[in-house]
């Protein structure tokens, strides 16, 4: 099937999220849609998903034009969407999500090519699970998906759950799937099996697009990229093309792909873990681990996602009981403390879930700014709240680091992903502060935001802050880390000067163990394998 | 009936239900905003224009109901065929004489003013009560509101912290227990009498608000289903202290009633002694700013707010959610202690099995319609109080059954409680995706 868009323009208010896009994707070709948070990616696929109608502009499928109303008309044209946030019902197993929606066999006639002309609904109105779940092993084993029709959805790691969106979308008969951000929630051990999964498609005859903000994917799995920059479409190419190009395309500038900075000028000790665990239902999460960090560097916890670096951040921050070790900061001992103390010590957090833990989605931009501090002079004094204090300090805040936002009074929850990255990064560092512990400072910003806050970080360092940066992007951890610390399965596995291969580390990150072992082995239980190929030879090409 | 206002057409882009792209957003040259804007923004607050629209709605529908089941009504109908127009007009002349009859019940009634001034002097008029009766309606009002508001506010200062309330009745059961015992059993001279009364009313339903909230904080059961339950144990443990009379028992009696406090507990009235108006009516006015205050200038009310807003960034912002909940439901309970006070020490002077009426469910009610804000609920507790006041005149005057007032007081805040029907009825178009909106209709665990 072959897929065209013609001048695709959609306005909200004076605003064109979507401003004349014109693009075409031909049957088996991977089709990547790259640009920066706001670009217009996810409108345009709205539109064409039938979630949205486009102002201007016009649909063609083989080249007769189509109008989608809704979803349903797009599903019927064969089209599937897998969506950012996923559209499943935990608590059902895998056949029945894929039987949501079309339990009455409307889309189902004639089946999976042709082999089952009944709908999914049996003669009697009775739901036919049998043929749903043999639809899906079928569909599994073909495209080499590995998904189990019998489990349950809330079990299923986010990797699987993506999965199971494409079979639905596959069992509904797409022949262009949409794929939105599909690896925002992804480790690179998943990432690097979905791109196999998206190669076995296309090779059926599927087309794909991709949407993606992050260079290096899209180079990776893309025939051709079509970059849109403020709604319009400001360039295709077609790989092998630079990344650099690609970027600057993205943001109308060359950007830094690496901050610069200096080398490391560690001082005294100021962070100490010694020994940390952590007890959970399941086991140790954090067991027995142990690492310092000195004035001015920055340690670098990389690992696959999962190996007990969130559970390490919150006990580092004592929002989760320790079942054993110590952690000191400056000499003093807060294994103990409550989150309150370590802040009042002088512990700057920027937590990985920012939306959840980081901010107050329904205060306002000064509200946020001040969320760890509105009981402190100058902000407060006895029980009252200071307001000019609290404005005064939200105006500058914003004004030094640069956020965007409407007024002080715009709730933070309708800023951008970065811009309320911003607004945490700004509350954290205007304490006084001797440690800063930020978890996937980055994720899921955009090009020009991860340079901000990869700038504020470094310049944190360079004031004598200890820094602890645990990312999953060995990018970032190439770009940030003076020290780099590997945790798996709770441990280090081990400390690497920052010049380290990525083979090395990916080696560390699977255990330690060498994973050069059978090509194309997939993810095994604890979800790590091959790291080595995602992590980038940065290193090498950019010292 | 009237379509809402057309929205004048905003100069940017509003956040709609299809996320624009973020990010682009400009920095606006901030600056003084005139009340023109602050009164467009308030139009067009989905929340405040729904609750207006609400109002009406269940207005017209309480009207439809007074007129079809007033009997001249029924009876007009069955001859509508002999006489259209009969029947019609009946229906009319019910259906408006039952709102004049409310609101000369709880505002103002024209007939006290012309026997004012058939009076010969103003003096005997004064001393006949003929001037307090025209400020009847309003002092009745004001009466019905008072624990309305306190009980109102009981639940929506909890509900700012993310907790609701369901036991305003047991609070309040725990305060009048406190209130009418402090009232006819201690010895204090005037003044200090009833301020230890009041104040007992407020420890009272302060200790089994905090009883909720230490529950949930340390145990995580949900407040629902705790202050259901504790609402429970309270009606009948007060059924149980007025079954005897070496408890709170009058003696020389079988009936389940308080001796009456003293006259030093009585809360002092403020128009003289026609009106019923009291002090508790300014302690309901004083507790509403305080909670403003509370919630919007304290660092307390800052993490109330928060907490309820997100409890996870809270805690890691340092915050001790726990103790939070605790706090904020011992206020809570107070202030449902406190409409109790009110009650006992300024209506009803004892305490009875029936004494804490539908004052817990009546809560819930003004606090939705009043949006979970202390403004809203002054305003939705005056409302309501209004009907409770009206409601007698309008039987005596029209015939239409008290009932009908609680029908339409359902209806509001059924109304309130879904603005899309609200939106479907009058055709408004769809709210603004603010950041977060007040939505009180919100299910347990949102």
């Amino acid at each position: 099937m072959e897929l065209e868009l013609r001048g695709i323009t959609k306005r909200y208010g004076l605003l064109a999220a979507n401003d004349g896009i014109s693009l075409s994707v031909a049957p088996g070709q991977v089709h990547a849609l790259l640009g920066e948070n706001g670009a217009g990616k996810t409108t345009l696929m709205n539109v064409l998903y039938g979630l949205t109608q486009p102002d201007e502009g016009e649909i063609l499928i083989d080249g007769k034009p189509a109008k989608f109303g809704s979803p349903r008309d797009a599903i019927a044209a064969g089209i599937g969407m897998v969506h950012q946030h996923f559209m499943l019902v935990p608590v059902f197993t895998v056949a029945d999500n894929v039987t949501l929606g079309i339990e009455s066999g409307d889309f189902s006639r004639g089946g999976l090519g042709g082999s089952s002309p009944r709908g999914i609904r049996s003669w009697a109105g009775l739901l036919d699970r049998r043929k749903t779940r043999r639809d899906v092993a079928d569909l599994s084993h073909r495209y080499g998906l590995d998904v189990n029709p019998d489990a349950l959805v809330e079990e299923l790691p986010v990797g699987i759950q993506q999965r199971v969106e494409i079979v639905k979308a596959l069992v509904r008969q797409a022949k262009v799937l949409i794929l939105d951000e599909p690896t925002a929630v992804l480790t690179p051990a998943e990432t690097e099996e979905l791109f196999r999964i998206i190669r076995r498609l296309k090779d059926g005859g599927t087309s794909v697009i991709f949407i993606s903000h992050k260079l290096k994917e899209v180079q990776a799995i893309a025939d051709t990229i079509t970059v849109l920059r403020r709604g319009q479409v400001v360039g295709q190419r077609t790989p092998p093309v630079t990344e650099d190009d690609l970027a600057a395309l993205m943001v109308g500038r060359n950007v830094q792909l690496r901050v610069s900075k200096r080398p490391a000028q560690p001082g005294e000790v100021v962070l100490d873990v010694a020994d940390l665990t952590v007890a959970d239902s399941g086991g140790f999460p954090v067991n027995g681990l142990s690492f310092q960090v000195r004035a001015g560097e920055i340690l670098g916890v990389a690992g696959v996602q999962g190996n007990g670096q969130t559970e390490l951040c919150e006990a580092l921050m004592g929002l989760r009981p320790t079942a054993g070790g110590s952690v000191t900061v400056n000499g003093r001992d807060l294994t103990r403390a409550s989150p309150r103390t370590r802040l009042r010590a002088g512990v700057a957090y920027v937590p990985e879930d920012r939306r959840e833990d980081g901010l107050v989605g329904a205060f306002s931009v000064a509200e946020n700014l001040i969320l760890d501090m509105y009981d402190r002079p100058p902000f407060a004094s006895g029980v009252n709240l200071s307001l000019p204090a609290i404005r005064a300090n939200a105006t500058a805040r914003i004004a030094e680091f640069d956020i965007r936002t409407g007024s002080p009074a715009t709730p933070a929850g309708a800023l951008s992903g970065g811009n309320q990255q911003k607004v945490i990064l700004a509350r954290e560092v205007g304490r006084e502060h001797k440690v800063l512990i930020a978890s996937q400072p980055t994720r899921g910003l955009d090009v020009g935001s991860i340079e901000f806050v990869h700038r504020r970080i470094i310049e944190q360092r360079d004031h004598g802050v200890a820094v602890v940066i645990v990312s999953s992007e060995l990018d970032e951890i190439y770009a940030l880390a003076d020290r780099i610390a590997v945790m798996y399965e709770g441990k280090i596995t081990g400390f690497r000067p920052p010049d380290v291969p990525a083979a090395e580390l990916g080696r560390l990150m699977a255990g330690g163990a060498d994973s050069t072992g059978v090509p194309g082995a997939t993810v095994d239980a604890a979800g790590v394998t091959r790291v080595d190929d995602v992590a980038p030879p940065a290193a090498q090409e950019e010292a | 009936m009237t379509t809402p206002p057309p929205a004048p057409p905003s100069p940017e882009p509003g956040p709609s239900a299809t996320p624009p792209p973020a990010g682009e957003t400009e920095p606006r040259a901030e600056r003084e905003r005139s009340f023109g804007e602050h009164l467009r923004d308030a139009v067009q607050d989905s929340s405040v224009t729904v609750t207006v629209l609400a109002l009406i709605a269940a207005a017209v529908i309480g009207g439809l109901l007074a007129a079809f089941t007033n009997n001249a009504v029924l009876h007009a109908w069955s001859d509508f065929f002999s006489a259209p127009g009969n029947a019609v007009a009946k229906a009319w002349a019910a259906a408006a004489g039952t709102y004049v009859a409310l609101f000369e019940g709880s505002v103002f009634n024209p007939h006290t003013v012309a026997a004012l001034f058939q009076q010969s002097s103003l003096s005997t008029a004064v001393h006949d009560g003929f001037l307090s009766a025209v400020f009847n309606p309003l002092s009745e009002t004001a009466v019905q509101a008072t624990p309305l508001i306190l009980a109102g506010l009981a639940v929506a200062l909890p509900y700012q912290a993310g907790l609701f309330n369901i036991g305003g009745q047991s609070q309040f059961i725990g305060g009048a227990i406190m209130a009418a015992w402090l009232g006819y059993a201690v010895n204090l001279p005037f003044f200090v009498h009833v301020v230890v009364c009041v104040l007992g009313g407020f420890v009272g339903g302060a200790a089994l608000g905090w009883l909720a909230g230490e529950i949930k904080a340390r145990t995580g059961a949900h407040e629902v289903i705790v202050t259901i339950m504790l609402n429970y144990v309270m009606q009948y443990f007060l059924a149980y202290l007025l079954s005897s009379q070496s408890l709170l028992q009058a003696p020389g009696g079988s009936n389940s009633i308080t001796r009456a406090i003293a006259s030093d507990a009585h809360l002092p009235l403020l128009a003289g002694t026609h009106l019923r108006i009291n002090a508790g009516f300014l302690i309901a006015l004083a507790c509403a700013f305080g909670v403003w205050w509370l919630l919007n200038r304290t660092t307390t009310g800052f993490e109330f707010r928060s907490v309820g807003a997100n409890a996870k960034a809270s805690r890691v912002a340092g915050m001790n959610v726990e103790r939070n909940w605790a706090l904020v439901m011992l206020i809570g309970g107070g202030l449902a202690g406190l409409a109790a006070s009110t009650v006992i020490l300024g209506t009803d002077f004892t305490l009875n099995p029936q004494s804490y009426g539908t004052y817990g469910i009546d809560a819930i009610t003004v606090a939705l319609l009043g949006l979970g804000r202390p403004g809203g609920v002054v305003a939705a507790g005056l409302l309501f109080g209004a009907l409770h006041a009206g409601s007698p005149g309008m039987q005596t005057a029209t015939g239409t059954p008290v009932q009908i007032v609680q029908v339409i007081q359902a209806l509001i805040v059924l109304f309130v409680a879904a603005p899309p029907l609200v939106r479907a009825t009058f055709r408004l178009r769809a709210a603004r995706a603010r950041g977060v909106s007040t939505n009180m209709s919100k299910g347990w665990n949102a």
